[in-house]
C-alpha cells in the first residue's frame, strides 16, 4: 500500500487505537491485580449520561465540555457505589451493577427526550464509536508527516489520546513504588506510610480519564475490553509486575493494529465490498490473544510456577 | 393517559408489553436473588452481553437459508447458545486459570460484545434490506410486539419461575455456604451452572423489552431492594419478584403513556425510585432507622451520664445533656435535679455500684460480658442474684439536691 493512501486513511486511526489501548490497558494492569477490573466497565457505561447532560448544558458537541461532562458522571458514579455500598450494606459488585445500569438508562432516556437528530449522538456512537472516520484529510503521504500545515489538520484526538497515555504512563512511572506494594499489600503498604486510600482513588481517577479519553475517540468496547484483555493475557505470561506490563502494552498494540487491519481489510480480502468495525475487532482480537494465552501461557495455573500448570 | 395506561386501556401492544414486562420483571426479580445471594450479580452481565453474537448468527444462518431473519424464536434460540459459551468461557477462565471471576466477566463480556457489533456490521454490509430491528435487541424496542413474541415472553418468564421453585433448596444452601453444599453431597458446581442458566434464560427473554445491556439491572436492583426488607431467604425471593413485577408493569405503563419514553430505561429508573426508596425507608436496614437508631442511643448515652453526674453531685456543662434532661423533668433550668430526677439518679448509681461488683466477681462472668455503661442490670441477672449484690454494698443512698 503507498504511502498517499495510507497516511491519510489509516494512519490516525491506527495511531488512535494503539494509544487508547496502551491508555487502557497501563492502568488495568493494576485494577486487575486489585480485582476491581469491572471499574471499567461501569466507566464506561456511565460516561453516556455525563456526554448527555453535557450536550443538554451548552447545546454543543464540543470536546471539553464532553469530557468533562463524562469525568464528572464517572466521579458521581464512583461516590454513589461508595455511598450503596456502605449505606445500605449491599456487596460492591451488586452496588456497581444498580449505578451504572441506572445511570446509563437515565443517559438514555434524556437522549430519547432531546432533540439530537441534527447533532451526531446517539447510544450506537457512544458504544462503538468511530475510529475509522478519524481520517487525516489533510495529509497526502509520509513527506506530510514533516509539514507543519498538514500535521495542524490532524484528528484533534490523536493529540488528545496521546496526551492522557503520557499522563497516564507518568503516573504509573511516578507512583511505581507505592502502587507496586499497595496492589500486592495494602496492610504492609500503610504500615510503611503509604496513604492507600488516597492512593486506590488516584488510580481509579487515572482509569476514569483514560477511559474518557479513549472513549471520545474509540466508543466504550474498546474501553472496556482494553481494560482487562491485554492485562489478564499479561498475567498468564510472567509473575513479575514489570514484565506483566510490557506484555500487556504488547498484546493492546498487537490488538488495536491486527484489529484493525483485519475489520478494515480482512473483508477485502474476502471479497465483501465494505469494512466492518474497528472497535469490535479490536476488541475480538484482544480477546483471542487472551484466549491463546489461557490455554498455552506459561503461568496461566494458579500455583502460578511454570511447569506446574 | 397514564391512567388509561395502567388499567390496560391503552389498546392491544401496550397491554401485550405490560403483561410481558410484568411477567420479565417477576421472573427476573426472582432469578436475581439467588445470583445476588451467591455473590455474583455481575456474572448476569456477561451473560447479557455475550447474546449479541448469537442474535447476529442466528439472523444470518436463517438469511441464509432464505427464512426471514428477524424470527424470534431463532434469534433468542441464537442468543441462549452464544450466552451459554459466554458462560462456560467464564467458567473455563476462573477454573482453569488464575484470573478472579471480577476480569473473566469483564474479558467475556468486552469480547463477545465486540464481535457482536462486529457481526451487526458484517449485516449492515450484507446488503440484506431485513436487518433493521436488530440494533433494538441492544436497548429493547416494544413497538410493534407480535401477539407470537408476547407469547414466547410470558411461557418463558413462566416457565423460568416454575424451575426456580423446583430448584429453589439447593440453591439457597449454594449460596449461602457452598462449602457446607458441597459437603452434604451437592454438586456444587452443577447447581451454580443451574442457576445461571435460569439467569441466561431471563436474559433472553428480556432481550425484546428492556434490550441487553439493560436486562441486567432486572436481575440485580429488585433482589437488592428486597433484601432491605427481609432477612428470610424465602420472602426475599417472593419480595424481590414482585418488586421486579411492579417495575416491569409501572414501566411499561409509564412508556406507553407518551412519546420517547422507552420501555427498557423507564423500567429500570423504576426499579431504581423502588430501590431508593427501600434504602432510605425500611425498617431496620434502612438509612432512616439506622440514623432515628443511632439517635435513641446517642439520647440514652447522654441521659444516663447526665443522672450519673447529678448522683455525684457534680455539674452537668453539656448542653445536649441538660436539654434532654430537662425535656425529661429530671432537671430544672438552674440544673438542679428534680425530685423524679433524684429519684433516677440514686437508682442509676445503684445499678452501676451494682455493675461494678458483678464485674469483679468470677463468678458473673458471662452477666459481665454484657456491661455497656447502658443495660439495665434488671435484664441481665434474676431477683435473687441483685438481691444478693444489694446486701454486699448495703442500702440505697439520697441523692441530696
Amino acid at each position: 500500500m503507498s504511502g498517499e493512501e495510507f497516511v491519510p486513511l489509516s494512519l490516525t486511526p491506527l495511531l488512535i487505537g494503539v494509544c487508547a489501548a496502551v491508555a487502557c490497558a497501563l492502568p488495568g494492569n493494576f485494577l486487575l491485580l486489585r480485582r476491581q477490573a469491572l471499574i471499567g466497565d461501569a466507566i464506561s457505561h456511565v460516561v453516556l449520561p455525563g456526554i448527555v447532560v453535557a450536550f443538554l448544558l451548552t447545546g454543543v458537541i464540543s470536546t471539553w465540555p464532553m469530557m468533562l461532562g463524562a469525568a464528572g458522571a464517572a466521579a458521581v458514579a464512583v461516590i454513589l457505589i461508595e455511598a450503596i455500598r456502605r449505606l445500605g450494606r449491599i456487596e460492591p459488585g451488586a452496588a456497581m451493577g444498580v449505578v451504572f445500569t441506572t445511570m446509563f438508562a437515565a443517559g438514555v432516556l434524556l437522549l430519547e427526550q432531546t432533540d439530537t437528530s441534527s447533532v451526531h449522538l446517539d447510544v450506537e456512537h457512544a458504544l462503538y464509536g468511530n475510529l475509522e472516520s478519524l481520517i487525516w484529510l489533510d495529509a497526502t503521504g509520509w513527506a506530510s508527516l514533516l509539514d507543519p500545515e498538514a500535521l495542524a489538520g490532524l484528528p484533534p484526538e490523536l493529540p488528545r489520546i496521546a496526551v492522557t497515555l503520557l499522563a497516564v504512563g507518568l503516573f504509573i512511572w511516578l507512583f511505581w513504588r507505592p502502587l507496586k506494594i499497595s496492589t500486592f499489600d495494602e496492610g504492609f503498604a500503610r504500615t510503611i506510610g503509604i496513604r492507600t486510600g488516597a492512593l486506590g482513588l488516584a488510580l481509579v481517577l487515572v482509569a476514569a480519564i483514560s477511559a474518557v479519553a479513549a472513549f471520545d475517540a474509540v466508543g466504550s468496547i474498546i474501553v472496556i475490553a482494553m481494560f482487562i484483555c491485554p492485562p489478564a493475557a499479561a498475567r498468564m505470561m510472567t509473575n513479575r509486575l514489570e514484565s506483566q506490563i510490557g506484555w500487556s502494552v504488547l498484546f493492546a498494540v498487537l490488538s488495536a493494529v491486527i484489529g484493525y487491519v483485519l475489520a478494515g481489510y480482512g473483508p477485502l480480502w474476502l471479497g465483501w465490498a465494505d469494512a466492518v468495525s474497528a472497535a469490535g475487532m479490536i476488541a475480538t482480537v484482544s480477546g483471542v490473544i487472551l484466549a491463546l494465552a489461557a490455554a498455552f501461557g506459561p503461568c496461566r495455573a494458579r500455583a502460578g510456577a511454570p511447569g506446574t500448570g | 393517559m397514564l391512567w388509561d395506561a395502567l388499567t390496560l386501556q391503552l389498546g392491544y401492544n401496550a397491554t401485550l408489553v405490560a403483561i410481558g414486562a410484568t411477567l420479565l420483571g417477576f421472573a427476573a426479580g426472582v432469578t436475581g436473588t439467588f445470583l445476588f445471594l451467591r455473590k455474583r450479580a455481575l456474572v448476569s452481565d456477561a451473560i447479557s452481553h455475550a447474546t449479541l453474537p448469537g442474535v447476529c448468527i442466528a439472523f444470518m444462518v436463517m438469511v441464509a437459508l432464505g427464512g426471514d431473519g428477524r424470527n424470534l424464536p431463532g434469534l433468542l434460540a441464537g442468543s441462549a447458545l452464544s450466552a451459554w459459551v459466554g458462560l462456560l468461557c467464564i467458567n473455563g477462565l476462573t477454573r482453569r486459570t488464575r484470573l478472579a471471576e471480577d476480569a473473566a466477566i469483564g474479558a467475556v463480556l468486552s469480547v463477545f460484545f465486540g464481535f457482536g457489533v462486529v457481526l451487526l456490521t458484517v449485516i449492515q454490509t450484507m446488503g440484506v434490506g431485513r436487518q433493521a430491528g436488530l440494533e433494538g435487541f441492544l436497548l429493547g424496542s416494544t413497538a410493534g410486539m407480535l401477539f407470537s413474541d408476547a407469547l414466547i415472553i410470558a411461557v418463558g418468564g413462566a416457565a423460568t419461575v416454575l424451575l426456580v421453585m423446583i430448584l429453589r433448596r439447593p440453591m439457597l444452601t449454594v449460596a449461602f455456604d457452598a462449602e457446607y453444599a458441597a459437603a452434604t453431597g451437592l454438586p456444587v458446581h452443577r447447581v451454580d451452572l443451574a442457576m445461571m442458566g435460569l439467569v441466561m434464560a431471563v436474559t433472553v427473554i428480556g432481550l425484546k423489552i428492556v434490550g441487553l445491556i439493560l436486562i441486567v439491572a432486572l436481575l440485580i436492583i429488585p433482589p437488592v431492594t428486597a433484601r432491605f426488607w427481609s432477612d428470610r431467604a424465602d420472602r426475599v425471593v417472593l419480595l424481590s419478584g414482585l418488586v421486579g413485577g411492579l417495575a416491569g408493569y409501572l414501566g411499561a405503563a409509564v412508556s406507553a403513556s407518551a412519546p420517547n419514553l422507552p420501555t427498557g430505561p423507564i423500567i429500570v429508573l423504576i426499579s431504581f425510585a423502588l430501590f431508593a426508596l427501600s434504602l432510605l425507608l425500611a425498617p431496620a436496614r434502612g438509612v432512616l432507622a439506622a440514623v432515628l437508631r443511632h439517635r435513641r442511643f446517642q439520647r440514652r448515652v447522654h441521659v444516663r451520664q447526665g443522672l450519673l453526674a447529678l448522683a455525684q453531685g457534680q455539674e452537668v456543662y453539656e448542653p445536649y445533656t441538660r436539654r434532654l434532661l430537662r425535656q425529661a423533668g429530671l432537671m430544672r433550668a438552674d440544673g438542679v435535679a428534680t425530685d423524679a430526677g433524684r429519684a433516677r439518679a440514686a437508682k442509676a448509681l445503684r445499678d452501676e455500684r451494682r455493675w461494678g461488683l458483678v464485674r469483679a466477681d468470677q463468678m458473673h462472668e458471662a452477666a459481665a460480658a454484657q456491661y455497656d455503661g447502658l443495660r439495665d442490670i434488671e435484664t441481665v441477672l434474676t431477683r435473687d442474684q441483685i438481691d444478693e449484690i444489694d446486701r454486699r454494698i448495703g442500702p440505697p443512698h439520697e441523692v441530696r439536691a
